[in-house]
């Protein structure tokens, strides 16, 4: 039958459809297979990285990042400590941190100024002060904050500054392994160092500070992170039993400190009292803002071998950990740095923090923590959207810094990375895969850590600058506006350094010399700075919250005391505001809890305000 | 039902031999998880848990015209969910399809040759390795969760008689560790520090014990994971992270095929024989 014979599918023998299938089955698994080159290669396509060059990167970025540091007069190079010869195996991690950068204005004379710290002993810290000619010169020493480096009293991990006394001059606080310092700045002319009647302790292993009025008292708090715990001294080891007790669950880091200002030049220390005694977790970098608009700073602690955690303030009186409940608590990373920034002009903060990721051996990926929704009154809830922002794969990082770099009111990121540059070709990768997933017995004695023998540990690693399109996509672009810089790049400061009203870039490379990058910016793109002293509030006005009304939405920044990865940028708070002629309003939320409103302002300068009275 | 009845029921109840392996793994990551949030998050671990699920009743429906139990494909995508780390979810996806789908690829004498997600993993090292890594840290900082689990799993793997296969290998690695540090001149604890994490435990209780892919005689299990851990040794010389991954990866569907055609030419000489005995009688 014919016609049956058309209609009927031809019967097919049973050989032939297993061969069918098996061909079907061949091509599934080579379609899977086939993925995740086809996702590379789809990323190239879309790809329009091009070699540096200025004016291609003015017209499509509205930047470019010029490396100044030689012609400016910066000549430093960092040298890191050198601890028990016990350690000395694995000297390159141990002492893999201590390249510090923060900014000031610590003669009040309108121009920023930069300290970098040094940690090996002998070597001397930096304060490049701003000559308002395009140069700068190391005053350290004249000032008497130079030779901080001092067996005995330890080797210097970072420092911040805020105005404590309320004099209206910046003092520097200095961290330390080893004993923190405290120096008062004596009307821009000098420090004289007041730590013993400060009455700051004789010893913290610490890798971040902020300053902070949790109790709005009108006087500046410091806030102390501890890394290794406080009872060893790395110069003068008792024991090797010192290093983390877990790779992502440590339980044996420093205890965090919170010291009180008291208003008559001495602290006292409240960690217990407000609850920050309730873990030893191995915090690398702390950040203070008001995440929940209660008024009050909370505190944000990227924290290694751990979870992170949010210490939510409640009315100045005590902080509780909601790092769990707000959603940023739970899957243990290699927190290394916090930064915390309207990422969306939504008129609310998000938080960035930087982790660790090394292709094939281990993918941490950095966190871009953005409110969602309030789990009650004073929780806010985070959820992680670094991944569909593009800003998720850093390499070994450390500071990750929010800073609108082409002023077109979009704040971008710059993430520094790279861990060990040693020898090229080498790798200690293998070793620190078997250490660290061993168990506490194994990973807690410095001894049964095989010895680095010069070998280069996720070294020659770029540094990320991720532009923020506005659209919630960052594209990576550091090659194409000239700032591919490769050196194990610790902390990042911004700051208007030659006036021009852009943000220019301080890097600060463990072992290696500081660069500075000066900031080319499309000039048709409008800027405004604010320049604010409390006067109810801290002198400083650290904490106050700016929020500035546009046309088509609204944003906000806050005066910070200390963030990233050991880093503390301009005081003045910047907003670039791309083609926009004018802006709506202000409005600033001072540490005190007094509200200003302010209208029509001059854009392209910055406006010095004083906190209302009334 | 009387007490005594309840008693007698308890002591002759038996978990069928193929939930034992589901069972076990689901209390590793449930035990793991709860107490050290071992799991980059659920979302993630769903994703590897249903495509292993959906991949293997396509696959099978497709190959066989017919539905199976879905008890292997459950254990393949918890494993994957385990082990593979990154922070997206399309690498759990992915390294739980591949496992799965690499049994109906690579067949020899109607059967799987590799462990599927020893396979998975092995091919998401080499083709994304940019977007994934593998599970390598250890649960927790105390050593009960580890000793704990150390001690149910050989339990549970004794009761399918396949303890064997662990102990031989274990023995073989602190020996071969031994000769490591021997010959590196590195230190001992250092060399023997990965099997106290979790990606061993995975490795050794689920990987080189898989009834589907060890070879059929004991004495061969035993030699085979001998083998294992000797080209363990000279991909750790190489300093390669995931050496015993890379050596299953190697050592298995070798063994395997040796094994298969070891049986069929004994099988062929009985036959033969019993032949020749026909013939005379």
């Amino acid at each position: 039958m014919v016609f049956f014979g058309i209609l009927r599918p031809p019967k097919v023998p049973a050989m032939k459809k297993e061969v069918q299938n098996k061909i079907v089955v061949t091509l599934i698994f080579l379609i899977l297979i086939s993925i995740p080159f086809g996702m590379k290669k789809y990323e190239e396509f879309t790809s329009d990285s091009f070699d540096a060059d200025m004016d291609m990167a003015l017209e499509r970025y509205g930047f470019f990042l010029e490396d100044v540091t030689e012609s400016i007069g910066v000549n430093f190079v960092h040298r890191r400590a050198t601890v028990d010869e016990r350690l000395h195996h694995i000297l390159p991690q141990i002492s893999s941190v201590g390249a510090s950068v923060t900014v000031v204005d610590f003669n009040n004379d309108g121009l920023h100024d930069f300290y970098l710290t040094n940690s090996e002993f002998g070597e001397k810290n930096a304060l490049y002060k701003n000559m308002g000619d395009g140069t700068f010169k190391d005053v350290a020493e004249e000032m008497g904050i130079a030779d901080l480096n001092i067996p005995g009293l330890g080797a210097s991990m970072g420092s911040v500054w805020g105005d404590y006394n309320n004099n209206g001059f910046e003092d520097l606080f200095l961290y330390r392994w080893g004993k923190p310092e405290l120096f008062r700045n004596e009307n821009g002319e000098g420090f004289t160092r007041v730590t013993e009647e400060a009455g700051l302790p004789d010893h913290i292993n610490a890798n971040t500070a902020i300053w902070l009025d949790y109790n709005r008292n009108g006087f500046l708090d410091l806030f102390i992170g501890g890394y290794y715990h406080e009872d060893v001294n790395l110069f003068e080891l008792t024991s090797t039993q010192m290093m983390p007790d877990s790779y992502e669950y440590a339980t044996n880091g420093g205890l965090n400190f919170l010291f009180e200002n008291q208003g008559d030049g001495t602290f006292k220390d409240v960690s217990e009292q407000v609850g920050l005694h309730q873990s030893r977790r191995w915090t690398l970098a702390a950040a203070a803002a008001d995440i929940n608009d209660s008024g009050f700073p909370d505190i944000i602690l990227a924290n290694d071998y751990g979870v992170d955690e949010i210490f939510i303030n409640r009315n100045g009186e005590y902080f509780f950990n909601t790092g769990q409940e707000a959603g940023l608590g739970f899957v243990p990373k290699s927190g290394m740095s916090v930064s915390i920034g309207d990422v969306m002009n939504q008129n609310s903060f998000a938080i960035y923090i930087t982790n660790i990721s090394e292709a094939g051996v281990l993918m941490q990926g950095n966190n871009l923590w953005v409110p969602t929704r309030q789990v009650s009154e004073d929780i806010p809830r985070f959820r992680n959207i670094a991944g569909n922002m593009g800003v998720e794969i850093g390499e070994w990082g450390y500071a990750g810094k929010f800073v609108d770099l082409n002023n077109n009111g979009n704040i971008d990121l710059y993430v520094a990375n790279g861990y060990v540059s040693d020898e090229p070709d080498t790798d200690y990768w293998y070793d620190y895969a078997r250490v660290v997933g061993g168990n506490r017995a194994v990973i807690i004695d410095a001894n049964n850590w095989p010895p680095m023998n010069n070998r280069t540990f996720s070294g020659y690693q770029t540094n990320k600058i991720w532009l923020n399109d506005g659209a919630g996509r960052f594209r990576e672009v550091a090659r194409s506006v000239g700032g591919d810089l490769n050196l194990d790049s610790r902390s990042v400061a911004y700051a208007d350094l030659f006036g021009t009203g852009s943000m220019d870039l301080i890097v600060a490379n463990q072992h290696q010399p500081v660069k500075i990058y000066r900031n080319h910016v499309k000039p048709e793109h409008n800027w405004i700075g604010f320049k604010l002293e409390g006067t109810k509030s801290n002198r400083s006005a650290i904490g106050a919250t700016v929020i500035l009304h546009r046309e088509n939405n609204s944003t906000r920044k806050y005066v910070s005391g200390g963030d990233a990865f050991s880093s503390q940028s301009q005081r003045p708070v910047h907003f670039g505001l791309g083609e926009e002629k004018s802006i709506r309003r202000v409005e600033l939320r001072w540490p005190s809890g007094t509200v200003q409103i302010i209208d029509e302002l001059e854009l392209n300068q910055y406006h010095k305000i004083t906190e209302a009275t009334e | 039902m009387t007490t005594l009845q309840l008693s007698e029921r308890f002591k002759t109840f038996k978990v069928p031999p193929g939930l034992i392996g589901p069972l076990l793994i689901t209390a590793v990551v449930v035990a793991a998880h709860f107490s050290f949030g071992i799991l980059d998050g659920w979302q993630k671990f769903a994703a590897a848990l249903g495509v292993a699920v959906i991949t293997e009743s396509v696959l099978h429906k497709i190959v066989t015209g017919k539905w199976r139990n879905l008890s292997s494909a459950y254990i393949s995508g918890n494993s994957a969910g385990i082990l593979v780390r990154s922070p997206m979810i399309w690498p759990f996806a992915l390294c739980a399809a591949i496992s799965i789908a690499s049994k109906y690829v690579f067949r020899f004498r109607g059967t799987h040759i590799w462990n599927p997600t020893n396979f998975g993993i092995v091919v998401m090292l080499l083709i994304a390795s940019d977007s994934m890594a593998v599970l390598s840290i250890q649960w927790g900082s105390n050593m009960w969760a580890m000793l704990v689990i150390w001690i149910v799993g050989f339990l549970v793997i004794s009761k399918v008689k396949l303890f064997h296969v662990c102990a031989v290998y274990m023995i073989s690695f602190f020996a071969f560790a031994w000769i490591r540090s021997l010959y590196t001149g590195g230190i001992f604890l250092a060399e023997v520090a990965p099997i106290t994490g979790p990606m061993y435990q995975l490795f050794v209780l689920f990987m080189i014990t898989d009834p589907k892919t060890t070879v059929s005689t004991k004495n061969g299990r035993m030699f085979v994971a001998f083998l294992i851990a000797l080209v363990e040794m000279f991909f750790r010389f190489g300093e390669a992270v995931y050496a015993p991954f890379y050596a299953l990866f190697i050592v298995g569907p070798i063994a395997l095929i040796i094994d298969k055609l070891w049986q069929e030419r004994k099988d062929k000489q009985l036959t033969g024989t019993s032949d020749i005995e026909k013939i005379r009688t």
